[in-house]
């Protein structure tokens, strides 16, 4: 268990900058969720703290000690990769005792780690399978059980339910998070699902371009983003003038919708364009007027405004964000 | 008025029926080819090692063979050298193979290339060229004697070591091959995974790496042993008549003394070591593409 912190961390080839100087901390314990489209260098930071690669210039403390040189081997990292990266020559428990072998632990004790890891991740009874034998999700869990079975300073999850289906990822995410709270291990997560960022994340770590956009509580980030990629990547951002100019960013649940014409109808006119059922959400796609478009999400309590239909579109002036 | 004609309904077996007959015309040929050309020849082989005219059936050549030492000697001076030409093969081709697959595409291409390349040069060209090489006079040994290793031509020729490096040569590529095949598809996250996991450069090696490539040099080696038993030219040319093995035991026996039913009964033995390898080989070969 330990903390981390990135200083200045930057990695070049050639002209390019897949990570420029950023800087993290995360405390110990805490779960951190690097979030970023493809190519905003999230995997690249991962590889960098996990020693895979060396940074270009920029310092990397693991547990205070500066390991910004070290090698991989030298860091005890517990590392998930998204292609699970299973031994496929070894059985499970022989995948699991992998990393104990390395570290010289051998015998009834290695067992007993091992086996306490694979029931940890509820994989218990099915050691002698071979990775091909195992569904994603149960590969995912073997590598998850490998990768805490030596009880890593670090864990490191690169988009570790990225290849699941939605269900499957849905479970997983709720005994990552469980299984994270038990440990108390210091966990920092890849990933460019920003429902995964904020369902099970402590903070979150927006990345654009290889350089840091915002670091903040999921809450927070959502709805006071640092800036409007970090606005339009958490979720759906409509952006609307302010009195001074400048722009603001209300959230779609935060719009109100009322029939044209009710007694309390205030605010906007606007045309419904779409109406998405979402099951307890209904999302409408709404053009004001001067080809200003809304997205409103609201609870669905039995009817909902067809396409073409006329309603009043407002919300509070304390929900707007300002935004650059 | 309009007559609707229907078209006579045909099921599937008629279409079925149909192909079948065809398939069977289109490679009858080919099968009659096979049958005359390589199966035929192989029973009347395996018939003259049994059959003794007007005697019927017997072992005497098989107890001929074992009463005569020379054809044991043969047949395992033939084993030996296969052996130390395979062993040759894996200790050149592994390192060969590992080192192709740390290049980038461009490069590897190249190499690619720079091994199959022997193929399409003719084999007996290609021995005849390590006569130059390998020659008292050649390019190894004027080295040699250029620095002072040796005062004396080392003679590489028409001995078993000229034998050995001339097969080795020439089989390379099957070790190779099929080495760089295995070797390419392994992930590379898996060495990295173990990195992660705590495993120095050796460990990851004899654990993940060479474990996943040894189906596949354990096919290719068994391969290049099959290949060496019946190999003829190079034994032939580089060896000068003085290494025998067993296909220039077959050529005199066959050319020069006549003697066809000791011939065939050297063979079907040489045929039954052969199937039980590549037996062996199929089964390593399987497991290697799983």
């Amino acid at each position: 268990m330990s903390d981390i912190r990135l200083e200045g961390v930057t990695k070049r080839y050639g002209t390019f900058a897949a990570a420029d100087s950023v800087d993290l901390s995360v405390t110990q314990g805490e779960f951190v969720t690097i979030l970023g489209p493809s190519g905003s260098g999230k995997t690249t930071l991962l590889s960098l703290i996990s020693g895979l690669n060396r940074p270009t210039a920029g310092r990397i403390f693991i547990g205070g000690r500066d390991v910004t040189n070290a090698t991989a081997q030298e860091r005890n990292i517990g590392l998930v990769f998204q292609s699970y990266a299973l031994f496929p020559h070894m059985t499970v428990l022989e995948n699991v005792l992998f990393p104990l072998g390395v570290r010289k632990i051998g015998g009834a004790e290695a067992n007993r780690l091992a086996r306490d890891a694979l029931k940890l991740v509820r994989l218990d009874g099915l050691e002698e399978r071979r990775p091909s034998q195992l569904s994603g999700g149960q590969q995912q869990r073997v590598a998850l059980a490998r990768a805490i079975v030596f009880k890593p300073d670090i864990l490191l999850l690169d988009e570790p339910l990225g290849a699941l289906d939605r269900k499957l990822r849905e479970e997983l995410q709720v005994e990552l998070k469980q299984l994270q709270r038990t440990l108390g291990v210091t966990t920092l997560l890849v990933t460019h699902d920003q429902e995964e960022a904020l369902s099970l994340s402590d903070r979150i770590m927006v990345l654009d371009k290889g350089r840091t956009q915002q670091v903040a509580a999921p809450t927070e980030a959502y709805l006071r983003p640092a800036n409007r990629f970090v606005a339009e990547f958490l979720g759906i951002a409509n952006f609307v003038g302010l009195p001074d100019g400048g722009q603001g960013l209300v959230r779609p649940e935060r719009v109100r919708l009322s029939a044209n014409g009710a007694a309390n109808g205030s605010g906007k006119p606007a045309k419904v364009v779409e109406a998405i059922y979402l099951g307890q959400m209904v999302r409408y796609h709404l053009a004001l007027e001067g080809a200003q478009s809304i997205v409103a999400a609201v609870p669905f309590l039995g009817t909902a405004h067809a396409p073409g239909e006329q309603v009043m579109v407002s919300w509070d002036s304390a929900d707007i964000w300002p935004v650059t | 008025m309009r007559t609707a004609g229907r078209p006579a309904p045909r099921g599937p077996e008629d279409d079925d029926a149909m192909t079948r007959s065809n398939g069977f015309s289109f490679i009858a040929p080919l099968l009659v080819l096979m049958v005359v050309a390589f199966n035929a020849p192989i029973v009347y082989m395996l018939g003259l090692a049994f059959w003794e005219k007007g005697r019927g059936f017997t072992l005497e050549h098989y107890e001929g063979l074992a009463e005569t030492p020379v054809y044991l000697r043969v047949l395992g001076n033939t084993m030996r050298i296969a052996l130390i030409a395979t062993i040759a093969n894996v200790v050149i081709g592994y390192p060969l193979a590992h080192w192709m697959r740390s290049l980038g595409s461009r490069a590897r291409m190249f190499a690619i290339a720079l091994v199959v390349l022997p193929f399409w040069v003719s084999i007996l060209v290609r021995t005849y060229a390590w006569i130059v090489v390998l020659g008292n006079g050649g390019l190894v040994n004027r080295f040699l004697q250029w620095s002072g290793l040796t005062d004396e031509p080392v003679s590489f020729l028409y001995n078993e070591l000229g034998v050995t490096i001339g097969m080795a040569n020439v089989l390379l590529p099957f070790l190779v091959l099929p080495l760089f095949a295995a070797m390419v598809r392994i992930d590379d996250r898996l060495l990295q995974a173990a990195a992660s996991l705590g495993a120095p450069p050796r460990t990851i090696f004899w654990k993940v790496y060479f474990p996943l490539t040894l189906p596949a040099l354990a096919a290719g080696a068994l391969l290049v042993f099959i290949l060496c038993l019946g190999f003829y030219v190079t034994p032939a040319v580089l060896g000068g008549g003085r290494v025998p093995m067993i296909s220039n035991l077959l050529d005199t026996l066959i050319n020069q003394i006549p003697r066809w039913e000791q011939a065939s009964a050297i063979s079907t033995i040489l045929l039954i070591v052969t199937l039980l390898i590549f037996a062996a080989y199929r089964r390593l070969d399987r497991k290697a593409s799983a």
